[in-house]
């Protein structure tokens, strides 16, 4: 690691401030995804500004037909939790395929949304449910907030505070996982509310997107045969060691109809 | 700059000055001279660095130690079973011979244990996909798997236990 000087704020304000005080500083939330970077000295922050002592980021409930997620939520408190369980299973279901427990038991959702991993699973849901990310300065959508490879809206010392799910009346997701990493090679989320559909995929592209001529077909007939010709095209998606884009772009539409399946099922 | 830490480690108040770039793992080790805690990988997939912090399972070389400020640890070093002796966990891995060379040992036996309190009659499925982040590389999980097992029974029946003599109290 590179050195860093290290601070621990009690408060959202003195933590944005810290942040805005030093160029290049940046947040620590759980640390999964930045403490290995900073071991391979792919980041070098001269600042760490660690969101671990805010208690204001904490907190999972439901308030009417919206669940609210605190940004530190850790990955295992969002799949053990009753109000997401009980409001958006399919959430639940989702935090507990994170990586493995240990990494559960620190990863948090605010760090996972503002690290934007283009395999990492949250975004998925995020832009699947329409939810809003709130911050210390704005609320942001979905459809705002993912803007790149590991790029989001995110101002330099904008801290993620919490993020709004909008209840769906059904949703699943399905995630064909690389057995060691355990990121999605194709994850796919989807997600009735309130009429609408919303189909995003995570893993296939450099950045999390949405499938609208899945979307429209979905809105027609919510069944899986009815986007089993629906493919997204190779030339916009990764070749790896995993996975060809062709095997990716065939792996969507399948994932997505096995989502579908799923959520008829409320499983 | 250095920074100073403190934390209960084992039941034992710590502090500590230390560089920031300190990793728990490190600071358990190097400055606490604890050194059941393994570092196999050093990068976040082996597991055999878990320890609990406020009683979760993390990996030790994933974290700073500053970010354990103020928290309550356990190392393999502070398990024990309710007679002093061994912990069903650790008497079940040497019963159903559950390692072999031992390096990843502290790391299953520190998951496993909570893993079986939060499930406390696990399903085989449960307890593979609960050993998810430990990898072991020449017992093989069978053993693993049947001495989790075995110990989550003996771990059922000690609560069981120690319900009953506080009812029988109260």
């Amino acid at each position: 690691m590179y050195a860093f000087a290290y601070h621990r704020p009690a408060t959202l304000k003195q933590a944005a401030s810290l942040l805005r005080k030093t160029e290049g500083a940046k947040a620590l939330s759980g640390g999964q995804s930045l403490i290995p970077a900073l071991k391979m000295r792919l980041a070098d922050p001269p600042v760490l500004v660690d969101l671990g002592g805010i208690a204001e980021l904490r907190g999972i409930r439901l308030e009417g037909t919206t669940l609210i997620i605190g940004a530190m939520a850790r990955h295992a408190e969002v799949a053990a939790a009753k109000e997401v369980m009980t409001g958006i299973p399919a959430l639940a279901q989702l935090a507990a395929g994170i990586g493995d427990r240990q990494v559960r038991n620190l990863g948090t959702l605010g760090g996972a949304l503002a690290n934007n991993d283009p395999a990492a699973d949250y975004p998925a849901a995020v832009l699947a449910l329409d939810a809003v990310i709130h911050t210390n300065k704005r609320a942001i959508s979905a459809d705002r907030f993912f803007k790149g490879l590991m790029e989001t809206a995110l101002k330099p010392d904008e801290i993620i505070t919490a993020v709004a799910f909008p209840l769906p009346t059904r949703a699943a997701y399905v995630k064909f996982r690389n057995p060691a990493s355990r990121y999605a090679i194709v994850g796919v989320f989807v997600a009735e509310t309130a009429g609408r559909v919303r189909v995003a995929v995570t893993g296939a592209a450099s950045c999390v997107f949405r499938v609208k001529p899945m979307e429209k077909k979905l809105a027609g007939k919510f069944a899986p045969e009815a986007i089993a010709k629906v493919r997204v095209a190779a030339d916009k998606l990764n070749s790896d060691i995993h996975a060809s884009a062709e095997y990716r772009s065939h792996l969507i539409t399948v994932i997505a109809q096995r989502a579908v399946t799923a959520a008829l099922s409320g499983k | 700059m250095n920074i100073t830490v403190s934390m209960t480690v084992n039941g034992k108040p710590v502090t500590a000055e230390i560089d920031p770039r300190t990793l728990l793992a490190q600071f358990i080790r190097e400055n606490l001279r604890l050194t059941g805690t393994h570092v196999g990988c050093d990068t976040g997939q082996c597991g055999a660095c878990t320890v609990h912090l406020n009683g979760h399972a993390v990996k030790a070389c994933n974290i700073l130690a500053a970010q354990a400020q103020g928290a309550t640890l356990l190392t393999i070093e502070g398990v024990r079973g309710v007679d002093g002796g061994l912990h069903p966990m650790q008497a079940a891995f040497r019963e159903h011979h559950g390692l072999q060379c031992g390096f990843c040992t502290p790391g299953m036996v520190m998951n496993a244990i909570d893993l079986v309190q939060r499930h406390l009659h696990p399903a085989e499925e449960v307890i593979r996909a609960g050993l998810d982040g430990n990898l072991c590389r020449c017992t093989g999980y069978h053993n693993i798997v049947k001495a989790v097992q075995a110990a989550a029974a003996r771990m059922a029946a000690d609560t069981t236990a120690a319900t009953l003599k506080q009812g029988g109290q109260a």
